[in-house]
């Protein structure tokens, strides 16, 4: 019996494991290496700047880790080409998991890292947001939405939009376009991120005197049928629902809606980018579609096109929005590194102090892929202008 | 060659055991104060000392008491959260860091003993596989059920909920401590080195003295032949509840240790993965062999860190399965068995056996 548990055991967590891995890619591997000996080269008057960064490789969230790591490749790509002041980026694993997110953290600080790039997740980043505010190391993060992520600690900063800000913001949008007067919010109650919005939504759009027919939940693991929650929402009249989620499950609410002849107006956060780009995906279900995101992968603007074909060339996918807050990370960094005066050879804390003046004085911004003229405040969330797009013809149109 | 009694026998291999954990103790303490331990090491000592702890608790369950527990997970998260709350909202009252840490694991002991004891009442009176399935549901249930969950603390005492944070209703000052599937994000770290050192010579001391006493051979002697055992009147509910609860108990404290580790903690970390990792260290230290489960728990939560160092990337978790796999085909297999008991036999002569405390 002991026998056959341990193979039992053994097969269960390879299984797990292997499925979790389903999401590296090779090309990831060459360039890293081939950044690695740009920066070396190139290396000899202003020193290499040391950024550790931390995310999901394996895992459920690996697609999000994988695209944070990948776009920030491609911009250290760029910025090291130029010559001037280097960058050399050592992305660690954490498998979106705070406990690992800590060892990550506490093997590059090991190695001398001077600038942390991450956590991918909230969770993970919410754990090593506390080490770093601790050991004084400046810490910026793509995607880790969460308000309290930068609560109390100064040297915390976002590229993203926070979950509440992304809420209130999604249910002013409603109200002054007058897109509908009764909404019914869907969202996963076992999630922060969507929890973080939902909450956020609601209590906007109640002040703004919406009316909120329904709030529907669903938990994390069991997300596979919606047609309770859709009822509820076709039940009470709704001409928006709401739904702050990831796309793999948007994807089946919009196929069941459709089955079920309801068709309001679904409008979702920016964990809704990716949708179009989805396996297996019947593009016409997303028509009209209304979402909110920093990023457009279709755009025709110059720099944004730029980046695509270039990620394209390297990776052999098209870049999601966490692969450009992941660039434009590494370009905040950068510039503010410049305009500091930072060298490599600062140790981390003063190297902290410097970005955390530089990030909150009020002549600095960046613009990036995720938007233009980024600014942020002491509390470290950054503002920059929402875009929401509409879905028409299988692309996005900016609305 | 000398030949010992059984009890004296006991007696040596029990003190190996805590000599291992009390040596190591103190070799990290001086590396430590020489500054040769690097952070990645420093920062894993005190989950590795909840592992330990975990397996030890679990490997009384499984190993001695011969039931499955597949949701050890869910008393650790039990433990984890209520010593959260009752550290953070004591921390007007008891100033102490030191105390307060005591108290929450005292706490989360206490709530995991009782929760280990509410599932155990009715399931341990069946035979079969029945554990198995409702720890697995319990595991998931405590999880789901601290997804939803807020809680907040003003000076009216604990408020709870599990609408929202807005429903909390807090007064002046107050604030919420936990916040549903955020988890806790505001944790204050009390946990240390000295602290999870100290729980683990706890659990050793509890478990090994648990089993080798007279409640620990009936619960055994359950193991080994169920009838058999009855036949001579032992109780069966009564002693297998006494290893069930036991386990869960330090299972709690082990689970208050961990978080207070952390400035967050959600309720997604105890879900089924960490149940089966610390089933995975029981197996393969050894059913029923508590050294075996503290190398076991100790070298496989630091062998995916060790990897990082060889820049495998995303294939680390894949090579850490596959060590994993090797290991336990060289520790189960018979010929590989009888080349260590050899070699243990050329080196040490007179301690002649087989197993740990079993």
């Amino acid at each position: 019996m002991k026998k056959y548990l341990a193979m039992l055991l053994a097969g269960a967590m390879c299984v797990s494991l292997l499925a979790g891995c389903g999401g590296g890619d090779k090309p990831a591997d060459k360039s890293a290496a081939s950044s690695n000996a740009a920066s070396s080269s190139a290396s000899a008057e202003a020193g290499v700047l040391k950024i550790g960064g931390i995310g999901p490789l394996t895992g459920g969230a690996a697609v999000y880790g994988v695209a944070t790591k990948q776009g920030a490749e491609i911009a250290v790509q760029e910025i090291n080409a130029k010559g001037g002041l280097q960058l050399a980026l050592d992305f660690q694993d954490d498998e979106a998991d705070p406990e690992k997110g800590v060892n990550a953290y506490n093997k590059l600080k090991g190695d001398g890292m001077q600038v942390v790039y991450g956590c991918t997740t909230t969770g993970s980043c919410l754990a090593v947001a506390a080490e770093t505010f601790n050991d004084r190391i400046f810490q910026l993060t793509p995607s880790a939405s969460s308000a309290d992520v930068t609560a109390g600690k100064d040297n915390v900063f976002q590229i993203c939009f926070t979950d509440p800000g992304q809420g209130m913001t999604a249910a002013n949008y409603v109200t002054e376009n007058k897109l509908a007067t009764k909404v019914a919010v869907l969202y996963n109650n076992g999630d922060a991120y969507s929890t973080g919005i939902a909450q956020a939504f609601i209590a906007q759009a109640k002040a703004n005197g919406l009316d909120v027919v329904t709030e529907q939940t669903f938990p994390d693991d069991t997300n596979t049928d919606f047609t309770v929650q859709l009822n509820a929402a076709k039940d009470g009249g709704a001409e928006l629902v709401f739904m702050p989620i990831y796309y793999t499950p948007a994807s089946l609410v919009l196929n069941q809606a459709k089955s079920m002849n309801y068709a309001p107006i679904f409008f979702g956060g920016d964990g809704m980018d990716g949708i179009l780009e989805m396996e297996g995906f019947d593009k016409s279900l997303a028509e009209g579609l209304m979402l909110m995101t920093p990023f457009n992968a279709a755009s025709t603007e110059e720099r944004t096109a730029n980046f695509v074909k270039q990620y394209v060339d390297a990776y052999g996918t098209t870049p999601n929005q966490f692969a450009a807050d992941g660039y434009d990370c590494m370009y905040a960094i950068y510039e503010a590194c410049l305009k500091a005066g930072v060298t490599a050879d600062m140790s981390a804390q003063d190297i902290c102090e410097q970005l955390i003046a530089t990030f909150t004085a009020s002549d600095f911004s960046v613009d990036g892929l995720t938007g233009s003229g980024m600014t942020w405040g002491t509390n470290g969330e950054v503002s920059k202008a929402p875009l929401v797009f509409q879905v028409e013809n299988g692309g996005y149109t900016a609305r | 060659m000398k030949q010992l009694t059984p009890s004296r026998k006991k007696l040596v291999n029990n003190s190996i055991t805590y000599g291992i954990v009390i040596i190591a103790y103190i070799i990290i303490q001086i590396l430590n104060a020489g500054g040769m331990i690097s952070p990645a090491i420093q920062g894993q000592l005190v989950p590795i000392c909840a592992y330990i702890t975990m397996a030890i608790s679990l490997n009384l369950v499984v190993g001695f008491s011969g039931e499955l527990s597949l949701g050890h997970a869910g008393f650790m998260s039990v433990g984890a959260f209520s010593g959260v709350v009752v550290s953070l909202s004591l921390q007007q009252a008891i100033p102490s860091g030191p105390v307060r840490l005591a108290v929450a694991m005292l706490v989360g002991a206490v709530l995991a003993g009782l929760a280990g004891f509410i599932v155990g009442v009715p399931v341990l009176r069946l035979q079969g596989d029945y554990l198995a399935i409702v720890t697995l549901a319990f595991g998931e249930i405590i999880k789901n059920i601290i997804n939803i969950l807020y809680v907040g603390v003003d000076e009216n005492g604990l408020r709870f909920s599990i609408a929202n944070e807005m429903a909390l209703g807090l007064g002046e000052g107050g604030r919420a401590i936990l916040k549903g599937p955020m988890g806790v994000t505001t944790n204050v770290k009390l946990s240390s080195f000295t602290a999870g050192f100290i729980l683990v010579l706890i659990a050793l001391t509890v478990v090994l003295n648990l089993v080798n006493s007279r409640a620990g051979r009936a619960v055994m002697a359950l193991r080994d032949n169920r009838i058999a055992a009855e036949s001579v009147g032992i109780q069966v509910t009564k002693y297998k509840l006494m290893a069930f609860v036991t386990s869960a108990v330090l299972a709690g404290a082990a689970g208050a240790l961990y978080a207070m580790n952390y400035s967050s903690i959600a309720a997604k970390k105890f879900d089924f993965n960490t149940s089966i990792l610390v089933l995975v260290f029981v197996v393969l230290g050894g059913l029923g062999n508590i050294r075996g489960s503290i190398v076991a728990a100790a070298f496989l939560t630091v062998l995916p860190e060790f990897l990082r160092k060889l820049n495998l990337d995303q294939y680390r978790m894949l090579v850490y399965a596959i060590v994993l796999i090797l290991v336990m085909l060289a520790t189960n297999n018979e010929s590989s068995r009888i080349f260590f008991s050899s070699l243990r036999q050329k080196l040490f002569g007179s301690f002649k056996r087989k197993g740990g405390a079993r």
